[in-house]
């Protein structure tokens, strides 16, 4: 099932809880910003990235290993650069045993480097969002000045995830207690149930249309003019501007290692 | 199709800087136009409208039937919401579901979702859409027209994100092209079926109850300009994979030209007449599978036009 709607967000009062959540985001691009820039094979930068992932879990008081444990979600893309290692020319480094494919040395460097950058990129945007509510993120990126309109679709569509996600397994589970089979029986065809999986989707597509026009409804009601308000409001403080500061400068610093060592 | 979303969020760490800041340039663009013409096309509704349809694409992709030996298909939902929404307000939607994707449940890079937004929310949308339109006009106007422009529409939008996300790839030498085009290319013509059975599903369901929704799209704003931003994005994407970088990553072909010492024969065939690459004959597996996407494209397209006129035609004798 595809369904994965769990709020990310774990309740805590560490530093990295309260840091301004502007700060939060700028922090999390910039260090996967540096990642990106990283050249395949710079082992030292991403070691000291590494560091720097680590330091930021400590400071979330979710433990260390919290990121680790969660950064699988980018494992089944990995496939996507699982061939380099045989396709990238170069000195051959070893023959795998069964297959004797040769394995090229840059192909190799080439493909565990982008593993690592993602799962290092993956370990920051889930401190991220383990670490800020999600009004938070969506204010702070229309204080960095994404688009109003965005920011407010996505903070409706937001309230309504859940709903609908209840809905589509309500649906799913009504489907299920209906289709009885003999035993024995042959099943159905596969376009058969395609469709009426789509028949599904098509009536859970007419009940979201039913509960905007209603919501839009219940929003003019209550004086909608277009404009969305939040009271949400964060000022910079020293020590927000502090931890920007330092964080801008070690990940600038991360990326300058390699070039020392 | 299988359970498990098919690869095309790209994460952080697989695109070159370079690929990365051209896909944010264009979101930015697509974006801005899309919420220019939504806004004009829905007012003040836009903003619940977009946003309680994002949260059903959500859901709409937990819906899943099971295909074979446990495996199970499910929607992805750019060509539905183009169909029933127009280009622009489709694009918005899938635009919040990709970066909410991102955001909030690491599907997806931050840096990649520039790419992203364009290969699942431009692209997917706006071949979605033309391809629909294209059908519909050719056919006529009824119902087997709409129920395979729909089949043909899901199908052209999953495999237009898919090649778009390959070369993309390709282009930040992540991936070779000539392996990974065909296997994105053939896993998402498969995937492009069940694609194209839910949305025909959903439509059935529409077309019957609420028949007026599949009129917003027929007259939204910015119908042409999406099918000149399709253009164009066809068209860099076909530049990019006719550049010398198709058919191996260039830097290793570059630096095994230096090593073996044939530096200046590589320049020369870098340099050399278009034709070196444009015309790398058939044996070449990118453009071969370009080719043969082509060809299936024009097969769903006539197949669907020729369903529409035939069920027109009996219609009307019988």
């Amino acid at each position: 099932m595809h369904l994965h709607l769990v709020d990310r967000y774990r309740a805590g009062t560490s530093i990295a809880h309260r840091l301004d959540p502007r700060v939060k985001i700028l922090l999390v691009l910039t260090y996967i910003l540096g990642l990106t820039l990283a050249p395949p094979g710079a082992w030292v930068s991403y070691a000291a990235f590494f560091g720097l992932a680590l330091a930021a879990a400590a400071f979330s008081g979710l433990g260390l290993t919290f990121a680790v444990r969660r950064s699988y979600v980018a494992i089944p893309f990995i496939l996507a650069a699982a061939a380099l290692p045989f396709t990238v020319p170069g000195p051959t480094v070893l023959t795998l045993p069964v297959l004797g494919w040769a394995v090229s040395g840059p192909g190799l460097v080439r493909f565990v480097s982008i593993a690592v950058r993602t799962w290092l990129a993956v370990q920051a945007a889930v401190l991220l969002t383990a670490t800020t509510t999600f009004p938070d993120l969506l204010w702070a990126l229309g204080a960095l000045k994404v688009p109003s309109a965005l920011v407010s679709v996505v903070g409706l569509m937001y309230r309504y995830l859940f709903l609908a996600g209840d809905e589509a397994l309500r649906m799913m589970r009504a489907r299920q207690a209906r289709a009885a089979a003999l035993p024995g029986a042959r099943r159905p065809p596969v376009w058969w149930r395609g469709q009426v999986a789509g028949r599904m989707i098509g009536s859970l597509f007419l009940r979201a249309i039913e509960r905007s026009e209603r919501v839009y409804g219940a929003m003019l009601a209550r004086g909608y003019d277009g404009q969305s308000r939040s009271l949400i409001h964060f000022q910079m403080s020293a020590r927000d501007w502090a931890a920007l500061g330092a964080g801008l400068l070690l990940a600038a610093g991360c990326l300058g290692l390699q070039g020392v060592a | 199709m299988m359970t498990a979303p098919a690869p095309l969020h790209i994460p952080d760490g697989f695109l070159s800087p370079a690929v990365a800041a051209l896909g944010w340039m264009l979101a930015i663009i697509f974006v801005s136009l899309g919420i220019r013409h939504t806004g004009r096309q829905l007012g003040d509704r836009m903003i619940p409208m977009m946003g309680v349809l994002a949260a059903f694409i959500f859901a709409a992709q937990a819906v899943n039937f099971p295909v074979a030996a446990g495996t199970s298909g499910h929607m992805i939902g750019a060509a539905l919401a183009a169909i029933v929404l127009g280009p622009w307000a489709s694009l918005l939607v899938l635009t919040v579901v990709v970066g909410t994707q991102a955001l909030l449940f690491q599907d997806g890079g931050l840096i990649a979702l520039g790419s992203n937004i364009v290969n699942m929310g431009a692209l997917a949308a706006f071949s979605g859409y033309a391809a629909y339109r294209a059908v519909v006009r050719l056919a006529g106007d009824h119902r087997a027209a709409r129920l395979g422009g729909a089949f043909a529409a899901a199908w052209v939008s999953v495999e237009a994100g898919a090649i778009a996300t390959s070369i993309e790839l390709a282009l930040s030498g992540t991936t070779d092209i000539n392996l990974a085009l065909p296997a994105m290319a053939s896993v998402h013509a498969l995937i492009g079926i069940g694609e194209g059975l839910l949305t025909a599903g959903a439509l059935t369901i529409l077309m019957a109850s609420r028949p007026e929704v599949l009129l917003h799209a027929e007259h939204a704003p910015g119908r042409r300009q999406a099918v000149f931003a399709l253009g164009g994005l066809a068209l860099v994407l076909f530049l990019a994979l006719a550049a010398p970088l198709a058919s191996v990553s260039p830097d290793g072909l570059m630096a095994v030209a230096r090593d073996q010492g044939f530096d200046g024969v590589t320049r020369a065939l870098w340099s050399g007449p278009a034709a070196n690459y444009l015309m790398p004959g058939v044996d070449d597996p990118a453009w071969s599978t370009i080719a043969a996407v082509a060809i299936g494209s024009l097969v769903v397209f006539g197949v669907a036009i020729g369903v529409g006129r035939l069920s027109r035609r009996s219609r009307a004798t019988g």
